[in-house]
Parts: C-alpha cells; structure tokens; sequence
C-alpha cells in the first residue's frame, strides 16, 4: 500500500537535476565545511578523527558520505548537527555558523531512537511539542505519518512496530518539522535488505518532494549511488575526504543501469577494494 | 542491570499470583475441586461443633459454634457453586482458579482448631483457637479500626512525603553534576543507616510524636527512591537526549519529558524497596513513641497478655500492607503500559 501511493507521486517529478524545482517556500539549506579537523579526547591522550575537511552541500542537494567504518563519518554529521562543536575549522549553514542544535537540521540516527513510553503519534510530534507548536499544528503530525504510510499506527506503542516501521516513525519524526537540511546517519543499517531497497526508494521520492537537502552517511555502496547527487569517498581515520563521485543520473534511478555499475567500481577502487570485483 | 532483574523479580511475583500453578480444567458441568473443598469444610464444622472443647482452667472459648456455623455455610455454598456449574456465573468462575487452595484452607484451620481447642496441646495463652480472633474482631472492632486509620494516616503521610523527597532529591544528583557532588557523599554515608536508629534522636528534636514519625518513615523512603531515581536518570540513553536536542528541545523538556519517563521503571523499583522500609519503620515507632497505631496496639495486647489480639492484629496488619504492595503494583502497571506487550488498564 505504501508503496503505491509512493509510485504514484514518483511520476510528476522525473527531473535529473533535483536543486533546480524546491518549493519556494521550503528551500534546503546551503551547508559550507570549511577545513574541519576533529580530535577526541581519550584517557590517554587524543584520537584524530577528521583531517581537514571541506566540503559544500547545495541547497537541495543530497549529497553521501561513503567510507570505511569508523572512519569518522557520523563524527562529521554530529558536527553538521550541532551536537558538539568542531576542533577547529567551521561550518555554517546558509552563511551563518552553527554553534548549537536547531531544528532546521534534523538527524535521523541508525537506531529509531524512538521513546518506548511514547505512542507513535507522540513521538512524531515530539519536535512541535518542544518548540510549543503542537497546539496549533496538530495537523501537520497527521500529515507526516500519512507521508510515511503509518497512519493506521498512530496509537500503536514503538515495540509494536517492525524494525521498517519504526524507522519510517524516525523519518515522519524528522519531516514533520520542516527542515531544511535532513542528516541521514547510516539510518538503513540495521534493516533488512528488502525493507532497505523499499526505503530507499522511499526516501528518494520523499526528498524530491520535500526540496531539503540530504547529508548521508552509509558505507552501502550501491545506497550512495542510487540516492545522492553527489558521493565523497573518505578514507580511513583520521577521514580525509579521497574522491568526490557526481552521480549524473535521473531519479528515479535503475539498480540495473550500467552507469550505476561503473560508478560502483570507481567507488570501490576509491575504497581500495576493487580486486575482489 | 540488579535493579532491572530485582523490577522483574517483583513484577513476575506479582503476576504470578499464588494460584497461577493451578488452572481450570474448563469450566463444564459439575465442579469436582468445589466439592472437595466443600466437604472438607464441612469436616471443619463438624469438628469444631460436635469434638467439645479442652477445659483450660477458664470458662469455655466463646464463638465455638459461630465458627463451627461458619464453616458449615462455607460448605453449604461450595455444594451450590459446584453441582451449579457453569450457571454459576462470575463467582465460580472466580474461585475456580483457587480451588486447591479452598480445600487446603479448612485442612490447615482444622489442624490448628484440634490443636489448641480441642486437644489443647500448644500452651494457652499463647496460642489462640481460630474463634478466638472472631471474639477480638467483634468485641474490639473499634480500637482495632482505630488503631488501622491511625497506622494507615501516618505511613501515608511519611511515605508520600519521602517518596517525593527522593524523587526529587535522586532527579536533581542524576541530572546536575555540581549537585552530585555535594548529595552524593551524604547520602552515600547517611543513606545506608536504619530509620529506626534515629528513633531517640528524632523523638527528642521534633516538636510531636506524630512529627517524628513521618520524618522516620519518609526517611527510610526516601533512600531507595533517591538512590533508584538517581541511577534510572543517569543511564537514560544517551541518544534519546541528542534526538530531543536537534529537535529544539530546552533543558526542562529534557528533564521532563526525557529524562524522568525513561528513569521510571527504576523510579518504582525505589518504592518498592521504599514502602517496604517504611512499615517497618511504622511499626517501630507506634511501639516506641506514637501512642497509636496497629503497633501501638501490638504491645499494647502483649503487655496485657491478650495473645487473640496480637494475632486479630497482625492479620490486620497483613491484610494492610499487601493492599498497599497491591495498589502500588496497580498504579504501576498504569503508569508503565508502555512497557508491556499489551496495553492493560
């Protein structure tokens, strides 16, 4: 069922270049890395994790970091976030630096993270609630669950949804707020591969209707490539940023393009793992 | 990790009841355990009416043939309820689970009625015969009730009182670190101290009794409360904070709505562990000080060698404090429906 409304709305809006049609009124964030370096501090002494980053996201663009793991990559979207500051370097989002968390930027984890003490319905609207908007716009909670193709579930409890469902919670959680920039940390992981190639689906066609842009972090190879504009290779830790891939490709995009299966391989030779293919 | 394993312990105590071993064998046609039970009742009040009682140097045990009445009723109803079957209704169905139990029941009364009545072989005044608690109830019903409310107001008063401390006290060391800093050594050092020792003290020092007492008992409360509220917010997943952060929530929201629903499970683990220390306290200082009480009325028949009493009293008091246990479980379960399987009210 959710995927036939979602193919539905696939149809109207096969352009190639996603930037260039966003809703005039929910633009996506320009994101501006400028040479970011992020140490940890551990017991004995400091761990590199980010040599010199700079990268710029366009608005409305849906760019992919792709990279070894534990490389540093959601070390970077929790910078991008504002959950903690950079070492050195700065980032900004439209021109203004980013110093704390805001609910432009929304992050969707690896995990749901959903509170289990909490009814769908209200997890979603856990963000208008925080600001103290709910009262007025219970609506848009309604809308983004019907967006996500849960409305059934709203009074249902996050241990009573599949591993699929409560991600796609995750997701209505994230848009209900409107953002500009939606950080996505690896937030297909954990799925099962059948339910990961629906959902990502899913979320290309969500962007494209929702004009935000789109940070990724996955080290899903054909995950990058079937849904960003843009793929950055990152290389082990300390991440450094190895390659950069334009995915020149139409949206809906076909798993089976041989283009994708070139850019697979350059991908994968940027990893260094191309022997085995 | 203990204390979620001691929540569970409680929680499948709780569930399990004291009948779950026994299930219905379907509820069709005749109810054969309800005879059973209904014959040994009926045993019970024959011995007690037609076996005369020992004579024990004192005029005879009043209520003999009240109690030998009793259990013949209890017999009489049995019979309807089991040749009725399933057109008993809620009733049966009801009893049928603790139908083991109902025969169990008069076999274990009537062992004590031969043992002390009858044959008169454990030592009067020091243990009563069955009837004898029905002469204290409806001779003394009074002071017994009195005694009850009195019980009932001053644990409520010191329990509701430390439960809240603790709370907040334990809220406060898991969230702030400079108040971690200072709580945490005091209640670490006076926490682990019985209640009870402080008894002198807090007799001498508060301006009442009374007073005294609710600050023993909310004392004893408030440790495990603050010490369970305080590990439940401490280990609040991390992530539940960063997701609510990039959400625009406000330090309060986090507290509020984050930090304390999360640490609940924990929170109820304390009272639990609080209410239990707080009888105990109760009863030590209605014997002590508070001229009142189920306690006070403990060494009160001690002290006049009214064994019937104590017993009368300690039924009460057990009947008392499992409610309490009960009703926590109950608003528990409504506070934590989340955490089940199924929603239940």
């Amino acid at each position: 069922m959710v995927n036939a409304t979602l193919e539905s709305k696939h149809q109207p809006q096969q352009q190639p270049q996603q930037q260039q049609e966003p809703s005039p009124d929910k633009a996506g964030a320009r994101i501006d890395i400028e040479h970011v370096s992020h140490w940890f501090k551990l017991p004995n002494g400091v761990l590199q994790v980010l040599d010199d980053i700079s990268l710029t996201v366009e608005p409305g663009e849906f760019v992919a970091l792709l990279g070894p793991s534990g490389c540093g990559k959601s070390t970077l979207l929790r910078l991008v976030a504002g959950l903690e500051p950079a070492t050195t370097g700065q980032i900004s989002q439209n021109a203004e630096k980013i110093t704390r968390p805001d609910p432009s930027r929304i992050v969707v984890f690896q995990d749901p993270t959903l509170y289990p003490w909490r009814k769908v319905w209200d997890n979603v609207a856990l963000g208008l609630q925080a600001r103290g908007l709910l009262k007025e716009q219970r609506q848009r909670v309604d809308d983004a669950l019907a967006l996500v193709g849960l409305s059934e579930f709203a009074d249902a409890f996050p241990h009573q949804l599949s591993g699929g469902m409560a991600q796609r919670v995750a997701l209505a959680r994230a848009l209900v707020n409107d953002p500009q920039l939606l950080v996505l940390d690896e937030p297909l992981g954990k799925l099962d591969s059948l339910t990961r190639l629906q959902m990502q689906s899913e979320l290309v066609s969500l962007w494209q209707r929702n004009g935000f842009s789109a940070l990724l972090v996955t080290h899903d190879v054909e995950e990058a490539l079937f849904l960003a504009n843009r793929v950055i290779v990152f290389s082990d830790r300390p991440a450094r940023i190895r390659a950069e891939i334009k995915v020149d490709l139409p949206y809906p995009r076909h798993r089976g393009d041989p283009r994708l299966a070139e850019l697979r391989h350059e991908a994968l030779r940027h990893l260094g793992l191309d022997a085995s293919w | 990790m203990t204390t979620s394993t001691t929540n569970d312990v409680l929680l499948r105590a709780h569930q399990a009841g004291l009948f779950d071993g026994v299930r219905a064998s379907g509820i069709v046609g005749i109810w054969r355990t309800g005879l059973l039970a209904a014959a040994t009742w009926l045993l019970l009040g024959l011995i007690t009416l037609r076996w005369p009682n020992k004579e024990v140097g004192f005029s005879d045990w009043a209520f003999t043939d009240e109690f030998g009445y009793a259990a013949v009723a209890v017999a009489v109803l049995l019979t309807a309820l089991a040749v009725a079957g399933d057109r008993a209704g809620r009733v049966a169905q009801l009893l049928r689970p603790a139908g083991q139990w109902l025969v169990a029941a008069p076999l274990l009364l009537g062992v004590w009625e031969i043992l002390t009545a009858k044959l008169g072989v454990l030592p009067t005044p020091f243990f009563a015969p069955p009837q004898s608690l029905i002469e204290v109830y409806s001779e003394d019903w009074r002071r017994l009730g009195i005694s009850t409310g009195y019980s009932l107001r001053l644990l409520v008063h010191g329990f509701a009182a430390g439960g809240l401390v603790g709370f907040l006290v334990g809220a406060t060391i898991g969230w702030s670190r400079v108040a971690g800093y200072w709580v945490h050594p005091v209640l670490r050092f006076l926490g682990p101290v019985p209640a009870s020792a402080l008894l002198p003290l807090a007799f001498f020092f508060a301006p009442s009794s009374y007073a005294a007492a609710v600050f023993l008992i909310a004392l004893a409360t408030s440790f495990p409360v603050a010490v369970l509220t305080w590990s439940g917010v401490a280990s609040v997943n991390k992530s539940y904070y960063d997701v609510a952060r990039t959400l625009g929530a406000s330090e309060w929201f986090l507290i509020l709505r984050v930090a304390i629903p999360a640490a609940l499970p924990q929170v109820f683990v304390g009272l639990f562990m609080g209410l239990g220390a707080a009888f105990s306290v109760l009863v030590t200082a209605e014997m002590m000080g508070v001229k009142a009480g189920l306690g006070w009325y403990l060494q009160w028949a001690q002290g006049w060698a009214a064994y019937s009493n104590m017993y009368a009293a300690l039924i009460v008091m057990a009947i008392l404090c499992s409610s309490l246990i009960t009703l926590l479980f109950k608003v528990r379960d409504r506070a934590l429906s989340w955490q089940k399987g199924t929603v239940k009210w």
